[in-house]
């Protein structure tokens, strides 16, 4: 029973780590642009919704607001900056980077140094029975919430006229462009779906995981860790890597407290060593 | 005057600028002058594999990190004498590159990016985490410095120590980018694939270069323990290697004076906005923001363009 408990905690997270690597994998996918201002989505978004759930009292609220306010931001970084280094690697690279620190900075600035938690929606505020432990009902919220979402953007991707746009972006964006696809405003909304979507991760991780000063370092290591092993620019291999490293983590902290990284970071060598492109990844 | 007659007057004024400084400047300013050679090390290190071999890490500071906890653990864990610490810590660095290079060379841009980072977040989870070896994010204090029959504790002998060591390295990095081997390099970082075709084997010189720039890493890391007397994850961190990679793109990547410069120009603005606001890491960020906007190539880049536009009005 012990194990079901510790398989349920790391997919819980699991699914929290996807929806912040599917933004960052699909982003790459598109434009060749590693995101590193991705950690920052994650953790502002969550201070976001910390703020108005504070002042509202609604995590549904929260939601939103923390989702538009990133997306907007996000939109913006990719309009005003990234935009003018189209395909330029480094410099891309390098931006991103700068913002990962300048909103850094501010979250130490607005919110301060000491963790901050939200508090568990009222509703999910208890626990199931499972065997003979009592499991809480908010972990299966995250499993539930993920799994929704992860079927929603797969639907999106192969249904939809967007996500068929989207695919033909990720294969080759020169012929879409060419084909009369819009590239330039797909790469604004697939960037600012990403924020929203880490921003979502952010909040939804909140009551879960206290938010602090370098949480957004730690959430980016490890979604890197996640399309590491799953493969850049594919939803699969985003959440197959989510739902691995979610569980190899949770084994690791319950297990080897020290060393608690180690069970995430060896796995990812052995699969370096056998696939660089990571599982799903294309050569 | 030609250039090379130019470019050594350069050096030789540099030179005994850097000679006489402790005689001009406030003891202050002299350990201020320490930091920011130790950091050009660590800059020129690094340039070796993003400016001369292409490949930009993001996980530098693994190395220096490790230099820099090799002198601690060596001395205050293990009892070691500090003069034989100081060579050990540049074999550890050596051999830390020699491991993490395999696994990093799998990949290529922003995949080696990645992998770089998470590598060396690896190391400094450990240094973080493992509290009863290295005292977690409390550190380690009183590093000693090692002593070769001179004292190394006041201000100016280890100005002198740290001076002559740059020195040396950076000559060594010159006679290596200069060799057939660093225009080896050079040609890989312009096209992998046309060196393979050459018949270069291109993996063991990035193999090569990645084990070099570590063990000029950890030289830097070495000399930063015993600057301060103390080493903490904080020097293994993500933070470290990106002020690095700033410093070699602000200078100017693929030319060694550039990164040097860049490393001083960070080391004392840091120095500068810390002693006005606690908020470094967001005057940090504006400045990569800044870079990447108006000086893509850097400070020499801007230099050369400037020449370049006088020589043809």
């Amino acid at each position: 029973m012990i194990w079901t408990i510790h398989i349920l905690n790391g997919v819980a997270y699991g699914m929290l780590l996807f929806l912040i690597a599917a933004g960052l994998s699909l982003i790459y996918g598109l434009m060749k642009i590693l995101n590193l201002t991705h950690g920052s989505f994650y953790l502002f978004g969550g201070y976001i919704g910390l703020t108005v759930m504070q002042k509202t009292g609604s995590f549904v609220l929260a939601l939103l607001v923390a989702a538009v306010a990133i997306g907007l931001i996000g939109a913006a970084i990719e309009r005003l900056f990234l935009r003018r280094f189209h395909l330029d690697e480094l410099p891309q690279t390098l931006l991103t980077f700068g913002f990962l620190f300048i909103f850094s900075d501010l979250a130490l600035w607005l919110w301060g140094g000491d963790p901050l938690m939200l508090d568990t929606p009222h509703f999910f505020e208890r626990s199931v029975p499972l065997g003979e432990y009592a499991y809480p009902l908010y972990r299966l919220f995250l499993i539930a919430v993920g799994s929704v979402i992860a079927g929603g953007l797969w639907w999106f991707q192969e249904h939809t006229r967007l996500g068929t746009m989207l695919r033909a972006g990720v294969d080759d964006a020169e012929i879409a462009r060419a084909l009369g696809i819009n590239v330039s405003v797909l790469f604004t909304l697939v960037f600012a779906a990403g924020a929203a979507l880490a921003s979502f991760g952010g909040v939804l991780a909140a009551p879960e995981l206290s938010l602090y000063p370098g949480a957004d370092f730690d959430t980016l290591i490890l979604a890197f860790v996640v399309i590491i092993v799953g493969g850049l620019g594919s939803l699969r291999g985003a959440l197959a890597g989510a739902l691995l490293v979610g569980i190899l983590d949770d084994l690791g902290k319950a297990f080897f407290p020290q060393f608690a990284l180690f069970t995430v970071f060896v796995p990812m060598a052995v699969i370096l060593v056998v696939r660089p492109t990571g599982l799903f990844g294309r050569r | 005057m030609t250039g090379r007659a130019v470019r050594l007057a350069a050096i030789v004024l540099a030179l005994a600028f850097l000679l006489a400084l402790p005689e001009l400047v406030r003891p202050y300013y002299v350990g201020l002058a320490t930091r920011m050679m130790i950091f050009a090390i660590f800059a020129m290190s690094l340039d070796l594999l993003l400016g001369y071999t292409g490949l930009a890490s993001l996980g530098h500071a693994a190395d220096f990190g490790v230099g820099a906890y090799a002198v601690a653990l060596l001395v205050l864990r293990w009892g070691v004498a500090s003069a034989f610490a100081f060579p050990a810590a540049l074999i550890a660095a050596t051999a830390t590159g020699a491991l993490l290079a395999p696994l990093a060379l799998r990949a290529r841009g922003s995949y080696f990016l990645m992998i770089t980072f998470a590598l060396s977040q690896v190391l400094w989870s450990v240094a973080f985490g493992w509290r009863t070896l290295t005292n977690g994010d409390d550190g380690m204090p009183g590093v000693p410095r090692p002593s070769f029959g001179f004292p190394l504790d006041g201000t100016d002998p280890f100005y002198y120590f740290v001076l002559v060591l740059a020195a040396l390295a950076a000559l060594a990095l010159v006679a290596i980018v200069r060799s057939p081997f660093g225009r080896a390099l050079r040609g890989i970082r312009e096209s992998e694939s046309r060196m393979q075709a050459l018949g270069y084997d291109v993996w063991r010189y990035q193999f090569a270069a990645f084990v070099l720039a570590a063990g000029f890493a950890g030289l830097a890391g070495a000399l930063y323990a015993y600057f301060n007397r103390f080493v903490g994850p904080e020097y293994l961190y993500v933070i470290q290697s990106a002020e690095a990679l700033i410093m070699v793109i602000l200078g100017g990547a693929g030319t060694l004076v550039g990164p040097a410069l860049g490393a001083g120009i960070i080391v004392f603005l840091e120095d500068f906005v810390s002693s006005m606001t606690e908020h470094w890491v967001l005057v940090l960020g504006v400045i990569y923001v800044l870079v990447t906007l108006f000086a893509p190539r850097g400070l020499i880049g801007l230099v050369n363009d400037f020449r370049q536009r006088r020589a043809e009005p």
